[in-house]
């Protein structure tokens, strides 16, 4: 993966097939450039074993082949800056993860377009699961909350390419004085 | 934050949009992106986008585009499957934003795959 908005697109398919209902997707930076990264769903999350599993290149829950490296990767990127990922998930409840990085480390890679991963989750899944995006930086906070657009919108699907105009340019708008125009 | 007004304003228009494509559903045509590890890893997202910015720049309202899974030619994404009414489906194979242009272009609005985007180029190689 080039960006971190990549892997928070490829982990955040994961929760839409463990058919969640909302995704909350967390990306928080600190005054020393620490980077938390968060993807938490309601959906149905995983027993002691399928976890252990999916931690490793070869674990999937796919059935057509064995291999399965969305976390794997992810995992790989975390380490190489110093930080760690963190998965804990309950059964019928839902699945936390978490990754953290540090910003200051040569290998870490750029937050990159964090609007076009969200947009294209919903573009991608317009009946739901909802998502909502949480950032933070040491230059203030912003929250996007799909729900409300689904809510303003009513019986009009949210794949439009209008409305993921229209969302794009509202993240976009919201995010630049967090994190800047390109972003660390 | 952009205003929930304008999301009103769009909304009327969808809306009559979405009736039009409601009316004739035998003319919907399919844009569908590989969005799997392998998908993302190799720039599916940005091809996504550059369908749904072109979609959106020629207001065609008889166009969808949706995603899929990993179908196992890795080698071979960012792949996109395009379904005509009628047609068989054509699949492009290591698609960039920029090649969206051209398919857009000539096979949705005009009906002529590009052939040599195509994975029956891409094997013939």
């Amino acid at each position: 993966m080039r960006d971190l908005s990549l892997h928070i697109l490829d982990l955040a398919e994961n929760s839409v097939r463990a058919k969640a209902k909302l995704v909350t997707i967390g990306v928080g930076v600190d005054e020393k450039k620490k980077i938390t990264l968060t993807i938490e769903d309601d959906g149905c999350g995983m027993d002691a074993e399928l976890l252990q599993r999916v931690m490793s290149p070869f674990g999937t829950t796919r059935t057509t082949r064995k291999v399965g490296l969305g976390i794997p990767l992810m995992a790989q990127n975390a380490r190489l800056t110093g930080g760690d990922i963190d998965v804990k998930s309950q059964v019928g409840v839902g699945t936390v993860f978490t990754a953290t990085l540090y910003g200051d480390s040569i290998d870490c890679l750029p937050l990159g377009d964090l609007p076009g991963t969200v947009v294209s989750l919903v573009t991608a899944n317009p009946e739901g699961p909802d998502f909502l995006l949480k950032c933070s930086s040491p230059k203030g906070e912003m929250s996007f909350d799909t729900r409300e657009v689904r809510q303003a919108l009513g019986d009009v699907p949210l794949n439009e390419p209008e409305i993921a105009a229209w969302m794009l340019e509202a993240i976009r708008e919201e995010l630049e004085p967090i994190f800047g125009g390109v972003i660390l | 934050m952009k205003s929930m007004a304008e999301l009103e304003a769009i909304r009327q228009r969808t809306l009559q949009r979405i009736n039009l494509r409601r009316e004739d559903e035998s003319e919907n045509i399919r844009v569908v992106i590989g969005m799997a590890t392998c998908g993302i890893a190799a720039g599916a997202r940005p091809v996504m986008m550059a369908f749904m910015d072109e979609i959106n720049k020629r207001s065609l309202s008889h166009v969808t585009v949706s995603q899929t899974g990993c179908i196992g030619m890795c080698r071979l994404e960012p792949m996109v499957d395009v379904y005509l009414p009628g047609k068989e489906k054509v699949t492009y194979v290591h698609m960039t934003p920029e090649k969206v242009g051209r398919v857009v272009a000539e096979h949705i609005v005009n009906g002529r795959p590009v052939t040599e985007y195509t994975i029956g180029a891409a094997e013939d190689k």
